[in-house]
């Protein structure tokens, strides 16, 4: 892969500062993924607020644009999109989920989604919008229907993992749903039919070559046919599906683990990311970022993945979260307990 | 939040001498913060900690022997500290209460990047691996302290006068 070949650097472009306290996770507007639009991301932390960045055509720089605040009581732990853009959802400590608007240039919280027991982590929207799901300590995952008027019912709350859930995710292209936790599981969710009922199709464990401590977070790649974890074990685990099958209306095609990366973390791996073009970058407590590409080494295992580089002291303290951009060019962003977001851009070294 | 008291009868130790010595990490400007660990670090590091008050019983977490000089270990080079405590009895509930004092109480203590881990002395709680795995949860330590019953007990045990 070229990629391999090429000298590469991971080039600081800015570092944003505004939170005052640790900045725990951020995401990328989609809408602004065109190359003629300003790009906007959304940042939330440990302050109780959330920022929104946007490029400024002139200085190709980020600016914050708003900080939504008065809200959350506690921690702001995730925050999503719609893939429209219009919408953003904020999980939070206090247990609730917030949707803000962009209205006119301001955010106003539309609705506030109220059910889990205590801190709601992470929340995540599926592909066409229709569907939101949450999750938390309580140990549950619940599903969301995005109705007229802003209004959401849940639709329902899935139970099965047995500790703490720390992150969802929809798959990018079918409505399946992906939750991981600190049981050490990764758990797939699905519903058969349209207006069925969303079940436990998969559970990806210690025994079938699964995490052995908590799953932090997950990613897949663009064209949704494989999967990274990421872990407290300190690897990160790439699974396979045969999606072509799924999405044929062929039924459930489980996923199989294709390969561990162990060795590359000597502390908690908290995020990865996929980028369009196939580079895996991973946010650890070490304070580091890495990006892993796949090589195919011509072996009959099939593909590999190895180091692309590593961004030792990428912040000052630990990198809870990494999220490339969504659009055409190289960038990366990442954000730390140091309380900054940087912005980098991969390129070959001048 | 008063339960009946879960170690009744704990054993209590002698306070030991302290050599006097400077404990002051920002009296001198002059020097660099982070050489205050080259040379004093294992002495700095449990000053911070050995008058926690336990959470059920008006003594000092060194009274009780929960901490010691061996409690701590400090990579300097890596920028890693660990910490081992030993519970006053097997089954101690406290022991997350105790892990989130002495994280909050060392968070001023060294520079940011450091790295600092909890674990519980090993054989001396009967959910070792449960309990280390919470302590060192940054997420669930960060909503832990965001619980003001909590928070309240925390700054109990941090900031009592009895001692």
């Amino acid at each position: 892969m070229e990629l391999l070949d090429a000298n590469l650097e991971l080039k600081e472009i800015q570092k944003l500062q505004g939170h005052t306290d640790r900045v725990w996770s951020l995401a990328w507007n989609p809408a602004t993924a065109a190359a003629d639009v300003p790009s906007v991301f959304a940042s939330c932390s440990g302050d109780k607020t959330v920022r929104i960045w946007e490029e400024s055509p002139s200085t190709r720089s980020w600016d914050c644009k708003a900080v939504l605040e008065e809200t959350h009581t506690r921690t702001v732990r995730s925050c999503a999109w719609s893939p429209s853009g219009k919408l953003l959802a904020t999980a939070s400590f206090d247990a609730t989920t917030a949707i803000w608007e962009n209205v006119g240039g301001d955010f106003e919280c539309v609705s506030t989604l109220e059910g889990h027991e205590n801190e709601v982590k992470s929340v995540s929207w599926n592909a066409s919008g229709s569907l939101l799901a949450t999750c938390g300590r309580d140990k549950t995952v619940w599903i969301w229907e995005v109705m007229p008027g802003n209004e959401f019912d849940c639709i329902q709350v899935l139970q099965g993992h047995t500790q703490d859930v720390k992150m969802v995710q929809w798959h990018p292209t079918m409505d399946m749903l992906f939750s991981c936790s600190y049981d050490n599981t990764v758990k797939v969710w699905w519903s058969e039919d349209a207006d069925g009922d969303w079940s436990c199709v998969q559970t990806l464990g210690e025994s079938n070559n699964g995490h052995s401590s908590t799953v932090w977070s997950l990613a897949f790649n663009a064209k949704g046919d494989k999967l990274v974890t990421c872990s407290d074990d300190l690897s990160l685990k790439i699974w396979e599906a045969d999606i072509i099958r799924m999405q044929s209306g062929d039924g459930y095609a489980p996923w199989n683990h294709m390969c561990t990366l162990s060795g590359y973390h000597d502390r908690t791996v908290f995020s990865v990311h996929w980028s369009r073009d196939g580079i895996i970058a991973s946010g650890a407590a070490d304070d580091a970022v890495r990006l892993f590409v796949e090589s195919k080494d011509g072996s009959m295992n099939g593909p590999t993945y190895q180091l692309l580089l590593k961004k030792e002291k990428a912040h000052d303290m630990d990198v809870n979260s990494v999220q490339w951009f969504p659009g055409e060019k190289r960038l990366l962003a990442s954000a730390s307990d140091d309380g900054t977001i940087k912005i980098w851009e991969l390129a070959s070294l001048a | 939040m008063t339960l009946g008291l879960i170690n009744a009868n704990p054993v209590v130790h002698a306070k030991k001498e302290r050599v006097a010595r400077s404990e002051d990490p920002h009296g001198d400007d002059a020097v660099d913060p982070l050489e205050i660990y080259d040379i004093l670090p294992l002495f700095s590091i449990l000053n911070f900690v050995r008058d926690i008050r336990d959470p059920e019983h008006p003594y000092s977490l060194e009274q009780l022997s929960v901490l010691s000089e061996e409690s701590i270990t400090v990579d300097e080079k890596l920028g890693r500290i660990l910490i081992t405590f030993t519970p006053t009895i097997q089954h101690c509930s406290m022991a997350t209460v105790i892990g989130l004092c002495l994280r909050v109480k060392l968070k001023e203590c060294f520079p940011p990047h450091f790295k600092l881990d909890i674990k519980v002395t090993p054989g001396s709680h009967a959910d070792e691996e449960s309990v280390n795995k919470q302590l060192n949860d940054k997420e669930r330590v960060a909503a832990a302290l965001e619980n003001p019953n909590l928070r309240q007990l925390v700054d109990e045990c941090l900031y009592s006068n009895e001692l």
